[in-house]
């Protein structure tokens, strides 16, 4: 079995034309790396009427219909994380009802506010009450703001973390984007908090970083945008001369513990 | 034969990489079957003056030769790089390694054009390096811009007799570079791979078709990224043999034996 924590499709919806074309592709190279599930999130009309980062309410729901429409299309192979916006909180903490009475078995938090704010903590304690994972989009050492977000770094999601220590946190992409060393700092004492291998970034050194810092036991494979990168991780970890369990934890064990129990069968 | 051509050993000035020696090279070439390697200075880019890490480079893959092959750098700002130039000739090297924006010249700038011709009268290729990092990842001291699509075109207009090997270029630099120039002109260029995204959005697999499949060659970045990166963008990318033996080595071997 392998586990996609992070994946992303697209709608007609959002501002590209070939975006069956994409959604296509990624089943594709899926089944040919051996996917046996995407967690999958769309992130509002991806700029089309709304900003990515900061989608608005009929983005969001229009998103997640979407998304829903996709799990019922591949079913068992293509999974839902409710996406919302925080600052519209009662929206926020409806939609997620909804979409979990969906058959949704997660939540993804983007960059529309920084993630140790309060208005968080209705969504994380929602989170942790119904046993679902949330994940967090992470810039990696944020050194400043950068356009169209309001990204979080693992100081932000961390704290976050420590407010909740019942709900279980994703921190995005540990490659991509931003100084994974700097998140290496803060997350080895964080028991809640997650590491989601994706992302372009493949730098030598940051899965032997990871693993030293974490442990097996909290990381998940991801892809992200780009399945070629992922695939590669997969390729180093299982070269690195891991047990075959811990490789197994790596690619789905530890996804499926952290996950509503049973889903992936 | 795979040839690797976007490889280093040394020390990189802004993070500790692991595995930056020669030996360590080697192995991540047998598990990852790569037959030869080009491999540059990881800490020259920076220097005042590449020469002594040129001499290092040698020093350090003499044992290793002919499998591990010394690309030496030349700052084209210094006086006397035409010394560079036909010492890294006389060493055998299949191309040298220049580096605007980390040597503080401008990137087709006279220096820049003067080590192209030159290195085309001595049908030597240059290699140049788009980028090191991901922008979100730099050093705040590793102030080095990439190098502009602009530049580039202008580099590979400067003789018909020119070649360049850019690595480290994503999809909208080769696009612009390559529709920017004649086909003629366009002859000048080879892409190195690893920082071409493969699916879903499959760039790699569009400029293939787009691009043609003679303009790319494999390059991993090692030791700086796992080479594993390069090798799955091959494995994705549905290619036939033919075209994956062009893209491992044949374009490189063509490209070097055109006699325009």
């Amino acid at each position: 079995m392998l586990i996609d924590i992070h994946a992303h499709f697209y709608t007609l919806a959002a501002p590209r034309g070939d975006w069956q074309q994409v959604n296509a592709r990624r089943l594709e190279a899926g089944r040919r790396i051996g996917i046996t599930a995407h967690v999958a999130s769309i992130l509002g009309t991806w700029g089309a009427r709304s900003p990515v980062y900061f989608p608005s309410r009929a983005d969001v729901e229009q998103a997640n219909d979407a998304m829903v429409a996709l799990c019922r299309a591949h079913p068992r192979l293509v999974y839902g994380y409710c996406v919302v916006n925080p600052n519209y909180t009662d929206h926020a903490l409806a939609e997620i009802e909804r979409c979990l009475h969906e058959g949704m078995i997660g939540i993804k938090l983007a960059a529309s506010r920084r993630a140790d704010d309060p208005l968080l903590d209705p969504i994380a304690a929602l989170a942790a009450g119904r046993g679902v994972p949330i994940l967090h989009h992470v810039w990696q050492h944020r050194r400043r703001d950068w356009p169209g977000q309001e990204a979080s770094d693992a100081l932000e999601l961390a704290a976050l973390a420590a407010r909740h220590p019942h709900a279980r946190f994703i921190l995005a992409h540990i490659g991509g984007g931003g100084d994974w060393q700097h998140t290496l700092r803060v997350v080895r004492d964080v028991p809640n908090l997650w590491i989601d291998l994706s992302g372009s970034g493949m730098d030598t050194g940051m899965l032997e970083g990871v693993l030293e810092t974490v442990g097996v036991g909290r990381l998940l494979w991801g892809a992200d945008v780009t399945l070629d990168t992922g695939w590669a991780k997969l390729r180093y970890l299982e070269a690195m001369g891991l047990s075959a369990d811990d490789v197994a934890a790596i690619r789905h064990r530890n996804a499926e513990a952290i996950f509503p129990q049973g889903c992936f069968r | 034969m795979i040839v690797d051509v976007s490889t280093f050993v040394g020390p990189y000035p802004f993070r500790l990489v692991p595995g930056a020696t020669a030996e360590e090279l080697l192995r991540q070439l047998d598990r990852l079957r790569i037959d030869h390697a080009w491999v540059g200075h990881l800490a020259a880019p920076w220097h005042r003056d590449p020469r002594p890490a040129n001499t290092e480079l040698l020093r350090l893959l003499s044992p290793h030769a002919p499998r591990l092959v010394p690309v030496p750098a030349v700052h084209p700002g210094l006086p006397g790089w035409e010394a560079d130039l036909a010492a890294a000739r006389d060493a055998g090297a299949p191309a040298v390694r220049v580096y605007p924006g980390q040597q503080g010249l401008e990137p087709a700038g006279r220096e820049v054009q003067a080590l192209v011709l030159a290195a085309a009268d001595r049908r030597l290729p240059i290699i140049l390096t788009e980028r090191f990092e991901d922008a979100r990842q730099a050093h705040p001291l590793d102030v080095a811009p990439p190098l502009p699509a602009s530049a580039l075109r202008q580099l590979a207009r400067v003789s018909p007799d020119a070649r360049l090997l850019v690595t480290h270029a994503g999809r909208a630099v080769i696009e612009e570079v390559h529709f920017g120039l004649t086909p003629t002109e366009a002859t000048t260029l080879l892409w190195e791979i690893s920082w071409i995204w493969g699916p879903p959005e499959d760039d790699l697999a569009l400029l293939l078709e787009t691009v043609g499949d003679r303009r790319f060659t494999f390059g991993t970045g090692m030791p700086l990224r796992i080479g594993d990166g390069a090798v799955a963008k091959l494995d994705l990318l549905d290619a036939l043999a033919d075209r994956l033996a062009r893209l491992t080595g044949g374009n490189l071997r063509e490209w070097l034996q055109d006699p325009r």
